[in-house]
């Protein structure tokens, strides 16, 4: 066993109302730079959709993730270290940009430009890569909010395996969620293994997955490594880039900025002790549907003492521990069973999970026909078909996303029943299999979900990483030459510098 | 201005190149990378940019033990020197002509496709082209060899760039009465040497064959100052 701590987030779709706060903050923080216009760490998509870019999660066309070869062996999907690096003159699996969208502004000037004219200025869009008139807008991060877009094209869903999806072509059985997407911070990253510079690698103390940017030579083979399409080649700097889970907050305590911003409180984040060493093992077990549950292994109880004695000589901080017993992430993915990996058939072992979302009753106009589970309705009705959801968070196996369905729905009963009638039904809570105190443990942290408990985040230990003396007098954050004193307009060795706007004399 | 140019640039132009890339490297690692236009756009590109890199490769191995594996080895292996130069031809013909209608087929994108055009540095031009001009002089060469196929044009080109390597004084001397063609061809490598450090080109010197000496897939980094005590019993998995 060889403990190590990560922070993991949960997504609760149950409260997610799309509002894309979480992706325009990001975007604001982080990707509002040349060459990563097109790019969104973190979006929202609305589902059955096909998703931005179009069609990630097919992975007969994009090979990403990991794949198990007869023999039984784990390796990348794109193929073993041979197969990549026989790509690296092109890479037949990289998206173009046109898979995401030809990033565009609008001519703003215009409107206050314009001539005297007879008709009013308008502000058409300008490609931002090439700077020319784009005469139509074919595409954007979110080109299907909201179900637009016909059903043909939205039905491409990889989701939809196994489905009769004709039906839900039709008005009455329509049915939508939304499902904001962000790096997975995966305890087997694909895209640090594609990577033939070894820019790419997890980090030790906290699991946050990052690119090294001097050492990444863009050979873009973790572009097409990550099954979530996460990772982002930036056509201006060469390099790629991706989530960072926001670090420099996260290290201080804070929650990232998806998380702080988010309207709905959908997010939490806690630290998850997991067993290193259980990795190759449990990624590589032979059935898709084990893989939650192998994942699940790899956690370990932070509340047991032989595990916080293995944290302790593995260089766990004490906090940690205790955040980790505190955990919010935990609670939901362990204790409850509420929330599920995304995709776990990719065998990355993902990091942020995901509460399904409940849905209105089908065929609730037809009066008697719902069926009824005792005082809870049969979440077979949903109008959200459980094997949709399970396609997308259980590699297709139903069972475990209706339990956690089923507790959801107990919650609301209990929490009604408690709150309007006055009555503590333990019989609710003991059919799923939950008793009252848990029940309302729940409605605490996924319901009400305050701040603290949504974000139980330890600062990281510094005096374990850095001499604070080797420190004074430093320059902080930078890009390329650190604490060079000289002023150059351009590089020397390509690529432009923006020069620093510095007072000059004047007369 | 013979000796200057085949006496004095070469060692020029080698050093530049060597102190550039070393100095670019250390101070601005950042700029060092591929500068893939793969993602703006894929047409022309898997088959451009395959031809050119695997023919470009072929002729740079050549040329790299062909100019500079000392000439008795080829006779002590009994290669004559005719033999020699027969295969160079042949070899260097096939893969020259790969490489130039893969460059062509990118020059021909990153010039007309205004995607690559607008997002191309002068650079990025200029080197393709000064790479397509070598290609194109390389391949003049071989129609002035055939004219001499004993090979002892050849083995001048051997001397003088072993000289170089061997700062002998002489070296230019070697190649004093080639035809233009050939000079032509000397200086524009050499240019390109020169410029190397300043352009794209740099990323073969990353080429990433550690990726196979890696132990597994991951990479897990830690800014302990202190490291973990080591462990028995801990899988393959860092």
């Amino acid at each position: 066993m060889r403990v190590r701590a990560q922070i993991g987030m949960v997504l609760n779709l149950d409260k997610c109302i799309g509002c894309h706060t979480c992706s325009v903050t990001c975007k604001n923080v982080w990707t509002s730079r040349d060459g990563v216009e097109y790019a969104w760490f973190n979006n929202v998509e609305t589902k059955p959709g096909t998703g931005y870019p179009t069609d990630w999660e097919n992975q007969d066309r994009w090979n990403g993730g990991w794949e198990r070869t007869k023999s039984g062996k784990l390796q990348p999907k794109q193929g073993a270290k041979w197969r990549i690096l026989s790509n690296i003159f092109a890479n037949r699996d990289l998206p173009e940009i046109d898979d995401y969208y030809e990033p565009f502004d609008f001519d703003y000037d215009h409107l206050k430009s314009a001539p005297e004219m007879k008709a009013f200025p308008t502000a058409r869009p300008r490609s931002k890569i090439t700077g020319e008139r784009m005469e139509k807008i074919e595409k954007g991060p979110n080109w299907e909010e909201i179900l637009g877009g016909e059903f043909a094209k939205r039905s491409e869903d990889y989701n939809f395996e196994g489905i009769q999806k004709e039906i839900y072509g039709e008005y009455e059985n329509t049915f939508m969620m939304y499902l904001p997407r962000l790096c997975e911070h995966c305890l087997n990253p694909a895209c640090a293994a594609s990577c033939p510079s070894g820019a790419i690698y997890k980090r030790e103390e906290d699991g946050i997955v990052l690119i090294d940017q001097e050492k990444c030579r863009g050979w873009r083979m973790c572009v097409s490594g990550c099954p979530y399409k996460k990772v982002y080649y930036n056509w201006e700097s060469g390099k790629s880039e991706k989530c960072t889970l926001c670090y420099p907050r996260i290290e201080s305590g804070n929650p990232t900025v998806c998380s702080e911003t988010c309207v709905g409180r959908i997010r939490y984040l806690g630290v998850m002790l997991y067993d290193a060493d259980k990795i190759d093992q449990a990624a590589n077990v032979e059935a898709k549907t084990d893989l939650y549950d192998a994942q699940l292994d790899v956690f370990l109880d932070p509340k047991d003492p032989e595990v916080i004695a293995a944290a302790r000589a593995d260089g766990v901080p004490e906090d940690w521990i205790k955040s980790a017993q505190e955990s919010p992430v935990w609670k939901m993915a362990m204790d409850w069973k509420v929330a599920f990996p995304l995709h776990p058939e990719y065998r990355t072992l993902p990091m942020v999970w995901y509460i399904p979302p409940l849905s209105p009753i089908q065929n609730a106009a037809e009066a008697g026909a719902i069926g009824m589970d005792g005082a809870m309705p049969d979440v077979k009705n949903l109008r959200i078909p459980l094997r949709y959801l399970a396609n997308m968070l259980t590699a297709g196996d139903e069972a475990p996303v209706a339990t956690a369905l089923e507790r959801m729905l107990a919650m609301r009963a209990y929490m009604r029943s408690k709150t309007v009638e006055g009555v503590i039904d333990e019989g609710i809570a003991e059919r799923v299999g939950l008793d009252g105190r848990t029940i309302e443990d729940m409605y605490k942290i996924m319901a009400l979900a305050d701040y603290e408990d949504r974000f139980v985040i330890p600062t990281t230990h510094r005096e374990q990483v850095e001499d604070a003396y080797e420190l004074r007098s430093g320059c902080g954050f930078t890009d390329g030459n650190a604490c060079s004193p000289g002023i150059s307009k351009g590089s020397l060795f390509g690529g432009s510098k923006k020069a620093l706007k510095m007072p000059t004399e004047v007369q | 201005m013979h000796n200057f140019l085949f006496g004095i640039f070469p060692y020029i132009a080698l050093s530049v190149g060597i102190v550039g890339s070393i100095a670019r490297y250390e101070r601005d690692p950042f700029t060092w990378k591929t500068s893939s236009s793969q993602l703006l756009r894929r047409k022309q590109l898997v088959m451009g940019s395959i031809l050119f890199h695997v023919g470009i490769l072929v002729i740079f191995f050549g040329h790299l033990v062909g100019l500079l594996t000392p000439i008795w080895i080829f006779d002590a292996m009994g290669i004559s020197h005719g033999a020699k130069q027969l295969l160079a031809v042949m070899a260097g013909g096939v893969a020259g002509v790969m490489a130039l209608v893969g460059g062509l087929m990118l020059f021909h994108r990153r010039w007309t496709d205004p995607r690559i055009r607008k997002t191309s540095s002068t650079w990025d031009i200029a080197i393709l082209a000064m790479l397509l001009g070598q290609l194109v002089l390389g391949l003049f060469t071989i129609v002035a060899s055939l004219g001499h196929l004993d090979g002892h044009e050849m083995v001048k080109f051997m001397s003088w760039a072993q000289g170089i390597f061997t700062f002998d004084s002489n070296a230019a001397s070697y190649v004093t009465d080639v035809a233009l063609v050939f000079k032509l061809h000397l200086i524009l490598g050499l240019t390109i040497i020169l410029v190397f450090p300043f352009t794209r080109l740099v990323h073969m010197l990353s080429v990433p064959l550690r990726y196979f000496l890696r132990p597994g897939y991951q990479i897990v980094r830690s800014r302990r100052t202190v490291p973990l005590p080591t462990r028995t019993g801990t899988g393959g998995k860092s």
